[in-house]
């Protein structure tokens, strides 16, 4: 099958493309920043030595912030630079700005910092809950609550129970292009912002807070973006808001800030780390009475997105099963470490990760195969869903399942590998399930708050642009909605252009996250199309069906008599989607993907290193718009997800700033660890995008870590409660057994 | 000091400090930003480049080195080459900033095996970090590049 070819393909491929660092400049400035060392206190004193000759500096401190210190997001706790009072490690306090980074560099050593540091700094999720010293009260940003059915009641009657502590570290994004910004003052008087990032219009809210310049004096651009995760989402705020104001002060010269590797690594936002106790019960048939979570994530030292991620990780906690009992109480807990953010997955991957696993061990304790435990519980049509809504026709969990163990054969390899461990070979090797779903688009009522907006422009020539401010930064979004728009405007592709993403020219149709871009947007963008069609059918006599040629002289027609061909289109609540945020019941998305996963894994016996076989991820998404983009997305999402699983352990140095900051000591998954992976796609068309498209970006970021985990403890017969299942963890994890059967 | 080098086939002489990182001589002296900086250590392969046919990190190589080798960037890899095609037809490039390295390193690859196998095209990848692909449309384009099949 031909696929259109990805519109941003060549400039990327033959190194043309410009990234941030990549555009040519005149007259450039560098800019660094300084920042505390202690994990929160207090600045007593920020001194730049008086024998050091500053005029050629830009300096920027709290005291040059013109509009509001506080960068724009849920609440206005987080200081674009630190005044006085600090919560961790790595703040900014200061800016400066030189032509020769060289000089810059030697100005670095010239600021003297004097902070008092906290007396207890907590970097605990248990520790903080308990802690008599704050960072503020409670220490808990947000404590959700999901309750359905009678849980201490259940509990009673459970026949086999099982209890369990579950842990999820931090994770890098480790998008390949570190974060940057170029602020310029132009002679218009606007204030130019270009650089790497996800949502252009959280930036530009930002600035205008920052600055207390008016928006029609701010303009924000995108450059081509090397990768996000959702690690572009809420920081370029911060680091655009640094760069505009050494740009306010820097006479009209362009103010470049690009963070160094190891400076994203310190400070931008990472994955929040999580801590479950989960309790399951079933009765000896093994049908789940009761699901019991008590879910809490590491929101660190501001709280920025933490309790959005949280609410995300309080709905997918329950996992696609039919359960009447269900409680999860979710907290985002504050600690002294830098904020943790968004990443693929928003919270669902931690809560996935404990239940999964849970999942296993109540499947051990009945003495039932895991597939078949998952078998009796899935959801199915008519179900009542873990808040309360009626699960409709769009439901696939058991399909999907049995699909998934059709083509991994599950069961002959399940039989192979108990013959290969009781074999004298140098491996054990296990294979492992996990079974889940994943929600599209802003939680509950999420969209009806961005209430977005997109433009289609057509021109006098017939060719159509899109208007929107969703980021392409590779997830294929310039080509998906390309094709989209083409699509429902029977044009060829070539003809349709994604606008570059301007505040100065796009609509706000919202952040680019939890895959809104290809269901949301591009729902607008398809209505959008024929609202297009429909006024050139209208006001310049387009025929039902017609050639490109005939589009384009429709347009040049209406051009020429002075009509506009400009079309918008807006966000409509779907009839059904009432959500209760306050009880967290009803209807808490649009459409869920449903996916299982299955891992065959490998375990050294001597060295207790961990190797992927096999992967076979099969999941329903409604309708593939891509599918190679598709494939691409779910192949590099999976990847990921074992680096999750395997590889990816973020330290923390005693300041509570990740130590192993460097890509020779933060260990992403390579091509010598990851061979072919079994993608396997159903599309039963009932989402609510385009065709029926569903989110496919955050599915493959659940699945993993959980399937791996389970394919371990099936290879060594251990429990694993913890990720990254590094061979360290599983030594251990290994004495500890052989030490309890010694007793 | 002088150093003479030729560049995508150019001869060309750069007046740098002998300790100058070739990725910046080539970014900053010579305006080929194909190069892109993810580490400034060695361990991303975003700055690769062939020296003497040989794919290397910019980051790691001082200028010093360089006097009278031949350098390939990506802007030296013609645009209509198999290889590049092959990365088109099969969406390899997600963000984009690993790709002119991973070209580098997929050339050099089928320099030493030109028809490789699975493990081969691992292992001759196995210096170039790519976050967004998990790697598969890229073992996909470069064999495609080395048989000619095209398979969607």
């Amino acid at each position: 099958m031909i696929y259109p070819q990805r519109v941003d393909g060549l400039p990327k491929i033959t190194g043309k493309a410009l990234y941030v660092d990549d555009i040519p400049l005149n007259g450039v400035i560098h800019a660094s920043t300084i920042r505390s060392s202690c994990a929160g206190g207090v600045v007593e004193e920020l001194t730049f030595d008086p024998t050091f000759d500053w005029t050629p500096f830009v300096v920027v401190t709290a005291q040059d912030i013109p509009g509001l210190n506080a960068i724009k997001m849920l609440e206005n706790d987080q200081p674009v630079l630190v005044d006085r009072v600090f919560r961790h490690a790595g703040e900014p306090l200061a800016l400066l700005a030189h032509s020769d980074p060289c000089m810059l560099e030697t100005a670095l050593r010239h600021v003297h910092v004097r902070e008092t540091p906290l007396a207890h700094p907590i970097f605990d999720i248990d520790e903080a809950l308990g802690a008599e010293s704050t960072i503020i009260p409670g220490n808990v940003y947000t404590d959700y609550l999901l309750n359905k059915g009678d849980v201490e009641q259940a509990q009673k009657n459970a026949e086999c129970l099982i209890v369990e502590r579950l842990l999820t570290p931090s994770q890098e994004q480790l998008y390949i292009e570190p974060q940057g910004m170029i602020a310029v003052l132009q002679e218009d008087g606007v204030l130019r912002i270009e650089g790497s990032m996800q949502c252009p219009y959280y930036v530009l809210d930002a600035l205008e807070q920052c600055t207390g310049l008016d928006k029609n004096r701010l303009q924000v651009v995108q450059s081509t973006t090397g990768g996000a995760f959702g690690g572009k989402e809420d920081y370029p705020s911060m680091i655009a808001c640094h760069a505009a104001l050494l740009a306010l002060k820097a006479g009209g010269l362009p103010v470049k800030l690009i963070y160094e590797r190891g400076e994203d690594l310190r400070v931008t936002p990472k994955r929040h780390p999580s801590r479950s106790l989960v309790r399951l019960g079933a009765n000896s048939e093994g049908e789940l009475q009761f699901i019991d979570m008590d879910f809490a994530i590491d929101g660190g030292a501001y709280r920025t997105l933490s309790p959005v991620v949280l609410s995300r990780g309080v709905i997918h906690a329950p996992g696609p099963y039919r359960c009447a009992n269900i409680r999860v109480r979710g907290r985002a807990v504050a600690t002294n470490h830098p904020p943790f953010g968004a990443f693929r997955g928003f919270g669902a991957p931690q809560s996935i990760f404990a239940l999964e696993v849970a999942m296993d061990r109540l499947a051990a304790k009945l003495n039932m195969d895991p597939a078949e435990l998952r078998q009796k519980n899935l959801l199915h049509r008519g179900d009542v869903s873990p808040t309360g809504d009626l699960v409709g026709e769009d439901c696939f969990a058991q399909e999907i399942l049995d699909e998934a163990l059709r083509v991994s054969h599950y069961y002959e390899r399940q039989d192979a590998f108990r013959v290969w461990n009781a074999a004298p070979h140098d491996t054990l090797r296990g294979i492992g399930l996990a079974t889940f779903a994943h929600g599209a688009g802003f939680t509950g009522n999420g969209e009806l708050y961005l209430a977005s907006q997109v433009f289609l422009q057509a021109h006098a020539d017939g060719q159509v642009e899109i208007l929107c401010s969703n980021t392409e930064m590779g997830q294929g979004a310039a080509t998906t909605l390309v094709q989209i728009a083409a699509d429902a405007l029977k044009l060829p592709l070539e003809q349709v252009h994604l606008a570059q993403t301007d505040t100065a020219r796009v609509p706000n149709s919202g952040p680019t996250v939890a895959s809104r871009t290809c269901m949301v947007v591009g729902d607008l963008i398809e209505k959008a199309a024929q609202r297009l069609l429909q006024k050139l059918r209208d006001e310049g006599g387009l025929a039902q069906t017609f050639t490109p040629a005939e589009f384009n002289a429709v347009c040049l027609r209406m051009q020429e008599s002075g009509k506009d061909l400009l079309v918008s289109a807006s966000y409509q609540p779907p009839v059904d989607m009432l959500w209760d945020e306050k009880s967290f019941t009803g209807r808490a998305y649009a459409s869920y993907a449903w996916a299982a996963y299955i891992a065959e894994v490998e375990v050294d016996k001597l060295t207790l290193e961990t190797r992927v076989l096999n992967f076979t991820a099969a999941q329903e998404i409604g309708h593939a718009v891509h599918p190679q983009i598709v494939q691409g997305q779910i192949e590099g999402g999976v990847v990921q997800g074992i680096g999750y699983a395997l590889y990816e352990n973020v330290l923390w140095n005693p300041f509570g700033v990740m130590a192993n900051d460097r890509l020779t000591n933060y260990i992403i998954p390579t091509t010598a660890d990851i061979g072919p992976l079994q993608i396997v796609l159903m599309e039963k068309g009932l989402g609510a995008g385009p065709k029926g498209a569903k989110g496919v970006g955050e599915l493959p970021m659940d699945g993993p870590a959980p399937a791996i985990v389970n394919a371990i403890q099936q290879a060594l017969k251990i429990d694993v409660a913890q990720i990254p299942a590094m061979p360290e963890l599983l030594l251990d994890l290994s004495r500890a057994q052989r030490g309890s059967q010694c007793q | 000091m002088s150093v003479k080098m030729q560049i995508n086939g150019q001869e060309v002489q750069v007046q740098a400090p002998p300790a100058s990182r070739l990725l910046d001589v080539l970014r900053v002296e010579l305006g080929l930003k194909g190069a892109k900086e993810g580490c400034g250590e060695g361990e991303c392969g975003a700055c690769a480049v062939l020296v003497n046919g040989q794919v290397v990190n910019s980051c790691l190589i001082p200028l010093g080195q360089m006097d009278g080798a031949e350098i390939v960037t990506i802007e030296g890899v013609p645009g209509d080459s198999t290889l590049i095609q092959a990365f088109h037809d099969c969406a390899a490039a997600q963000c984009g900033i690993c790709t002119p390295g991973m070209i580098l390193a997929a050339t050099a690859l089928l320099a030493e095996h030109p028809q490789p196998t699975i493990d081969e095209i691992r292992w001759g990848l196995s210096g170039n970090l790519c976050r967004c692909t998990g790697y598969g449309r890229i073992y996909e384009a470069v064999t495609q590049a080395s048989t000619g099949d095209t398979h969607g």
